[in-house]
């Protein structure tokens, strides 16, 4: 299926090469180089391209492009998801996939993209079974591996994790201290119209469970209120029967961090937004200047305080600078980028932030038609605010009590306020 | 490919020679500036005898090779370490041995006999990993020990090196395609695998190997169905596309009655011959009811192909169920949402209302890349009907506002499709495209010019002013294809602004050499519209712009112009032609449909690469349509006893290194579950505990793990609980295939029988004489000293209705010896026994046999409705077992003790087992059904014509449980 893999960074440089039939020259990426061209953004890159003899599959992750190619029929979601798959590894291992990075641990990657796939077909992708093949650098080992010079990434013992049918948990795990810490994150999708209400609203959640636990234990998470939870998707470690019945998460873990679920809230619970903005932003035909006036204010936020909140424009090409008055917080303004970014920090109900001033306009220029939106970021600590409340988590198979913590977050998921 | 290994060859070429690689390759120069030397240094370091630093040499060259660069060179001095100690070392030169074997073929061969020993290794992760390196060799000379080493590996006993082996097929094909056949034969030995482990990768091989041979899937269809959940993802993705097309050629379409219905309306036509009622076979509805639950992965490629089946295989009320799966796609990645907007497009020209609940998922924000923004666009135009179209065009105002030009252009284009589809949105869409002519952006004005003159086409005369209009864009206007469309419009209806089309046509003369060629062919056209229509003002006019067009650059345009200039202006010369130019000039034209690019994409199977392009690509399977009647389901039975034989060995020699002793008192169990496996029709959760139990020796079966939950502490009394009422169940109940340990009775007891012994077992065959006797199979041992004689049967006593069919005379018996016979018995379905006398050529012996009730049936199989149906009206018998122990035990032991005598059948629910077999004499059906209660507690009825049959079965079936 996968032919080759190019790593190409931002600037359009080839600068990693792995190939797992016979080899095809780096000229075919010469194609992806033509359509980068023509798109302005990098994200505007159509992610499958076809040329003569190849078909290119491409991801932007990380300011990085991982392109495939394929020669043959192939799902290419298929292969769109596996190199998002090699991405996250590459995250998992060496904590960010940047190019700096994959430069430095060359060795490990070229290592890890050969158990990942055999001649194009996925073999190893879970990344517990990976850690015990390759074991992913530590500043211990780094230290160590210098002073004795002898550096060895690869795992002594050989993968059992592969052979059982719970690929996703590798044996013999032993932990002094055992913890399970479950978050749920919620992500709020919203759409704002000019006058204040809102075109459409939902909520996605997330739970990312972090579990640190010994030997082979199997857990079961219920909710208090599972009816909330309308679409689910799952980690393969959850069994779907026991969820079909009973509305619990029954599931052996992944040693380590991962993600349990992600659960959109059906839409009969109508979305309470937890901010309102009111906004005005126009330009004037006389005279090369516009005026901005926003102002943010809590609407339901049950009691909790808006945090690190944050408003994003991109504002019109014409636009050359803003000369604006912050009540609160601080704002930039990249004359490249023509974005606007207003730092708010923490909502304060009773003196409302706001920004104000006057916007100046490329002299000559006529006046924009079109009307910047606005990107809302916030965060509410200890608050889902679907409503959704886990009852509680059990252990079977181990007999130690581990120590277990759940944790809430709402977060702005595409909130945008049109104007 | 030669493109590529001409680059290979060339550089290849420049290191054999020896000259230094830097002057060839740019790319090297900044880093390894003196590459050759390094080069030297290196094969320093791989012929040390140092570990240290051999692994540090190896990560260099595979440094290099990352980074693109050559190191051919060094193959002679890589490949001697082949055989090194050190794992990192050993995997390092692996590496580089796949990447350039190819180019230094002959040195290649030296590390293959290292190869061909790991291949022998005890260990299974070695095994693999010396196959996997081996065939990933590409090296022609090598292909017959490439064969030898999968065919072995196929039928090595770690699942782990049959997937490897499975995994090495599509690699030998593509290097040498003339191996297919015996290719083939692996990859129908592979198929038969019981492991999850093996069952994605195989069908990867048949996919690439033979995805014709589809006649290979039969007997194995039911399996995948029921191992998909646990296969995994990358697995099942191919499994469940090549499932498509396997159901495609061998179920009915489910929804033809339906499509021959709107024939119907469409048609008017008298009322056709009526169809029989469509049946869903049952294995059709196996495949969507086990593929329905990976709509739920985390994966997208899985639940896209989830999506194409049900799309592709499902009955249209069932298809629904994907879209909210879909539609969570779109929270992914950009690339992700690009390719699944593109199949929602698709689906949503054919199956609207699916999506439309979901309307507001497909609003566009201001950040999305523009190929979203637009493929969203095309899916809310899709979803347009007269009911929503109000709040669309809200949207689609605010959309035309954007920054995004292209974006815009697509929006206006859509707002053309909405109102070519919904008339009573026309007039509106209209006056707001107007309004976007006095837009300051030309690219705005120019596409609301392309998009009103196709509606315009559709009512001209209402809307002679909106003409006129813009007939005075033509000043400012510059976009040629606006400019084009505006001349066309005048040209057409120059009848509704007779003033104004003269006077444009003067001034498009005036400019008409500095026109782009589109703009020149319709400036052409509109002069000879007009010279038809109105040919006093315009005679002139015509003239001048056809003496213009006669000596353009442009041929199209000559030629145009001389075409015109015959065809319009009458000579004596010219034809009967022009006598109907104006026919011909102002016929009435069809107004333009505007369809969607993705109408009638959905030939190709939806989520493949072919459907994305909208082009088939190399290696693409065509989705065959539905079969006119359906071919025999009865292809897909498997026989029991062939596959438990295959299987059995090879699992249970699996497991024999790692045996512990709980282990060792958990055979039998294990070897019963492995049967029922085998009729490959049990529910998910019985196939999660066998595929763990072959498969998995670390670690818990699922039902363990369950039985463990309940009761960790007392965990390991209750498997012997278990065990021993397994036991006593075979005992009582008797298993069926003739390779488990089939029970024998005693018949004779050798002291009774004065030296000779006789043993009977039932051997569950058909008995071919006679199809209503049950086959007895009897074993006769002489352990005397003296040789028996004519050993026959004599005076058989029978009750009413019982029949004999006696074993053939055996004429001599030598001391010592062992002979069988097979006698049939009808029991008449009693289980009375059968009395009769044994003879020898001294003795005659009273002899007796009764068979337990399990033996008088035979299983059959039935679909759920049948089974129902059935049920209804046959007498019941229930009971409720007690509970000394676990539930889900119970369940299975129930479960089990059911299954060795009738059939499992497939059933919607896990907490329900259905069972049926038919009596053998009678055939009346026997009908068992074991469900779960709340509780933990398990209820167990029996439905049957014959009362005594049923009430026995249940009593057997409590007996065995109590004991």
């Amino acid at each position: 299926m996968i032919h080759s893999l190019f790593l190409i960074n931002h600037s359009g440089d080839i600068f990693l090469e792995k190939h797992w039939k016979s080899v095809i020259s780096r000229s075919v990426c010469d194609y992806f180089f033509e359509a980068k061209e023509k798109a302005a953004e990098p994200e505007n890159v159509a992610p499958v391209l076809q040329t003569p003899h190849h078909y290119l599959i491409t991801i932007y992750r990380g300011k990085l492009f991982f392109l495939s190619v394929v020669q043959t029929e192939a799902p290419p979601l298929f292969v769109i998801e596996f190199l998002h798959r090699v991405a996250d590894i590459f995250q998992d291992y060496f904590g960010e996939c940047s190019e700096s990075v994959i430069k430095d641990n060359v060795v490990t990657v070229y290592e890890l993209l050969e158990e990942m796939l055999d001649n194009g077909f996925p073999l190893a992708t879970e990344s517990n079974v990976l850690k015990e093949m390759i074991r992913p650098p530590t500043i211990l080992r780094s230290v160590v591996n210098t002073l004795t010079g002898t550096w060895s990434n690869v795992g002594d013992t050989l993968p059992t994790g592969q052979l059982s049918n719970i690929p996703w948990r590798r044996a013999g795990v032993k932990y002094t201290n055992n913890e399970a810490y479950f978050d749920v994150i919620e992500e709020i999708d919203a759409i704002v119209d000019k006058s204040g209400t809102t075109v459409c609203a939902e909520i996605q959640g997330v739970i990312e469970a972090c579990v640190r636990l010994t030997g082979m234990p199997d857990l079961t998470l219920s909710f208090m209120n599972p009816r909330l939870l309308d679409d689910v998707s799952f980690h393969p470690c959850v069994r779907f029967k026991r969820w079909e019945s009973e509305r619990a998460l029954s599931f052996i873990p992944p040693d380590g961090n991962f993600t349990l679920m992600n659960y959109h809230v059906s839409s009969q619970n109508l979305v309470a937004l937890p901010v309102y903005v009111k906004q005005s932003i126009s330009f004037f035909d006389s005279g090369p200047c516009g005026r901005l006036d926003i102002t943010v204010g809590p609407k339901q936020t049950m009691g909790k305080t808006v945090e690190a909140l944050m408003v994003t424009i991109h504002m019109p090409k014409a636009v050359l600078s803003a000369n604006l008055t912050a009540t609160q917080g601080s704002y930039t303004y990249d004359l490249a980028t023509k974005v606007l970014v207003w730092d708010i920090g923490k909502l304060n109900p009773q003196k409302l932030p706001n920004l104000k001033g006057s916007l100046s306009l490329q002299a000559g220029a006529p006046k924009p038609e079109d009307n910047p939106s606005l990107n809302i970021d916030l965060k509410i600590q200890q608050m889902a605010i679907s409503g959704l409340k886990v009852s509680r988590l059990e252990m079977f198979g181990e007999k130690y009590k581990p120590f277990k913590g759940v944790k809430y977050l709402t977060k702005a998921g595409k909130f945008q306020v049109r104007t | 490919m030669s493109a590529s290994s001409a680059f290979n060859e060339e550089k290849g070429g420049s290191s054999s020679v020896g000259e230094p690689e830097y002057g060839h390759d740019p790319a090297s120069g900044g880093i390894f500036s003196s590459d050759y030397k390094r080069h030297d240094d290196l094969k320093e370091m791989l012929d040390s005898n140092k570990d240290s630093l051999k692994l540090e040499a190896m990560k260099r060259i595979v440094a290099m090779i990352a980074r693109g660069k050559n190191a051919s060179d060094l193959f002679p001095a890589v490949v001697k370490n082949v055989a090194c100690k050190n794992i990192e070392v050993k995997k390092l030169v692996y590496v580089y041995l796949v990447r350039y074997a190819e180019e230094q073929q002959d040195l290649a061969l030296l590390s293959i006999s290292t190869f061909q020993r790991g291949l022998k290794d005890p260990n299974q992760l070695i095994r693999a990993s010396a196959l996997r390196v081996l065939s990933s060799i590409r090296v022609t000379i090598i292909v017959p020990i490439m064969m030898l080493a999968i065919k072995e590996a196929a039928s090595d006993m770690s699942p782990y090196v049959r997937k490897t082996a499975a995994h090495a097929i599509p690699k030998l094909y593509s290097l040498d395609p003339e191996q297919k056949d015996q290719l083939i034969e692996v990859i129908e030995k592979l198929l038969a695998d019981k492991t999850t482990l093996v069952a994605g990768s195989v069908v990867m091989a048949f996919e690439e190997v033979c995805p014709e041979r589809i006649d290979l899937i039969h007997k194995n269809y039911r399996k995948l169905c029921n191992l998909l959940i646990d296969v995994e993802e990358w697995g099942q993705v191919v499994i469940i596309n090549m499932l498509t097309r396997y159901a495609r050629t061998q179920f009915l379409n489910p929804n033809m009655n339906d499509e021959e219905e709107e024939e119907k309306e469409k048609k008017a036509e008298a009322p056709m011959a009526k169809r029989k009622p469509y049946v869903m076979d049952p294995d059709h509805r196996l495949l969507l009811r086990n593929t329905k639950p990976l709509l739920q992965s985390r994966n997208a490629a899985v639940v896209m192909a989830v999506a194409q089946l049900y799309f592709h295989l499902a009955p249209k009320v069932e298809v629904g169920v994907i879209a909210k799966a879909l539609v969570r796609l779109l929270r992914s990645h950009s690339e992700v949402q690009y390719v699944v907007l593109q199949n929602v497009a698709t689906m949503s020209i054919k199956r609207r209302g699916m999506f439309e609940p979901y309307l507001k998922s497909f609003y566009i924000r201001s950040t999305d890349p523009t190929q979203i923004k637009v493929l969203k666009l095309e899916v809310l135009t899709n979803l347009a009907n007269e009911t929503n179209i109000s709040t669309i065009l809200r949207e689609f105002q605010t959309y035309i506002k954007s920054m995004d030009k292209d974006f815009v252009a697509a929006t206006i284009q859509a707002i053309g499709r909405c109102a070519t589809n919904i008339g009573e949105v026309r007039d509106t869409c209209l006056n707001g495209l107007v309004q976007l002519l006095s837009n300051r952006d030309e690219l705005v004005v120019a596409e609301s010019v392309v998009v009103i003159k196709k509606l315009l086409q559709m009512q001209p005369e209402k809307h002679s002013d909106i003409i006129k209009h813009m007939a005075k864009l033509t000043d400012n206007i510059q976009v040629p294809m606006a400019r084009a469309s505006i001349l066309w419009l005048i040209g057409e209806y120059c009848e509704h602004v007779p003033k104004i089309a003269p006077d444009v046509l003067r001034k498009m003369a005036k400019s008409f050499t500095n026109e782009e060629d589109i703009v020149k062919l319709q400036i052409i056209n509109l002069a000879a519209k007009l010279y038809l229509t109105n040919s006093k003002q315009t005679k002139l006019l015509t003239q001048y712009v056809l003496n213009l067009a006669k000596y353009d650059q442009n041929y199209d345009i000559r030629d145009r112009a001389r075409f015109i200039r015959q065809l319009i202006v009458p000579t004596e010369k010219s034809g009967a032609l022009s006598k109907y130019a104006k026919k011909l000039f102002l016929a009435l034209k069809p107004a333009p449909v505007l369809e969607s690019p993705f109408k009638d994409r959905d030939h190709f199977q939806l989520g493949s690469l072919s459907h994305l392009l909208n082009a088939k690509a190399g290696g693409y399977q065509e989705l065959p349509d539905w079969p006119e009647a359906a071919p025999d389901p009865s292809v897909r039975n498997v026989e029991v006893k062939d596959s438990v034989r295959a299987v059995g060995t090879v699992t249970c020699r699996d497991r024999e290194s790692e045996q512990s002793s709980e282990e060792e008192e958990r055979k039998h169990q294990r070897k019963s579950d492995q049967q029922k496996s085998d009729s490959e029709s049990e529910s998910d959760e019985e196939s999660d505990s066998e595929s763990s139990q072959s498969e998995s020796d670390d670690s818990d079966s699922e039902a363990d793990v369950k039985k463990k939950k309940k009761d960790p502490v007392c965990n390991n009394r209750k498997h012997k609980c278990i065990d021993s009422c397994f036991n006593s169940l075979v005992l009582c109940l008797q298993n069926i295939s003739p390779c488990s340990a089939l029970k024998s009775y005693e018949l004779l007891h050798r002291i009774r029988g004065e030296g000779l012994s006789v043993e009977y077992c039932f051997s569950r065959q058909p008995f071919s004489p006679d199809g209503n006797m049950v086959a007895v199979q009897m074993q006769f041992t002489n352990n005397a000293t003296s040789e028996a004689k004519n050993l026959h049967m004599e005076d058989v006593k029978l009750q009413s209705g019982m029949r004999v069919k006696e074993f053939p005379e055996i004429e001599l018996l030598p001391a010592g010896e062992t002979a069988t016979a097979v006698m049939g018995i009808d029991f008449c379905d009693s289980t009375q026994a059968a009395n009769f006398q044994l003879c020898t050529h001294t003795r005659k012996f009273f002899v007796s046999i009764q068979p337990p009730v399990g033996e008088l049936m035979r299983p059959v199989f039935l679909t759920e409705n049948e089974f129902k149906k059935e049920q209804g009206e046959l007498i019941s018998v229930t009971c409720r077992p007690p509970t000394p122990f676990l539930s889900d035990s119970r369940f299975n032991s129930i479960r089990f003790i059911l299954f060795c005598i009738a059939q499992n059948l497939p059933c919607g629910s896990d907490k329900e087992c259905r069972f049926a077999g038919r009596t053998v004499t009678s055939g009346s059906l026997v009908l068992a059904t074991v469900a779960t209660k709340e509780g933990g507690a398990a209820q167990l009825t029996v439905n049957c014509e014959k009362m005594v049959i049923g009430t026995m079965l249940v009593k057997d079936v409590l007996l065995a449980l109590t004991q």
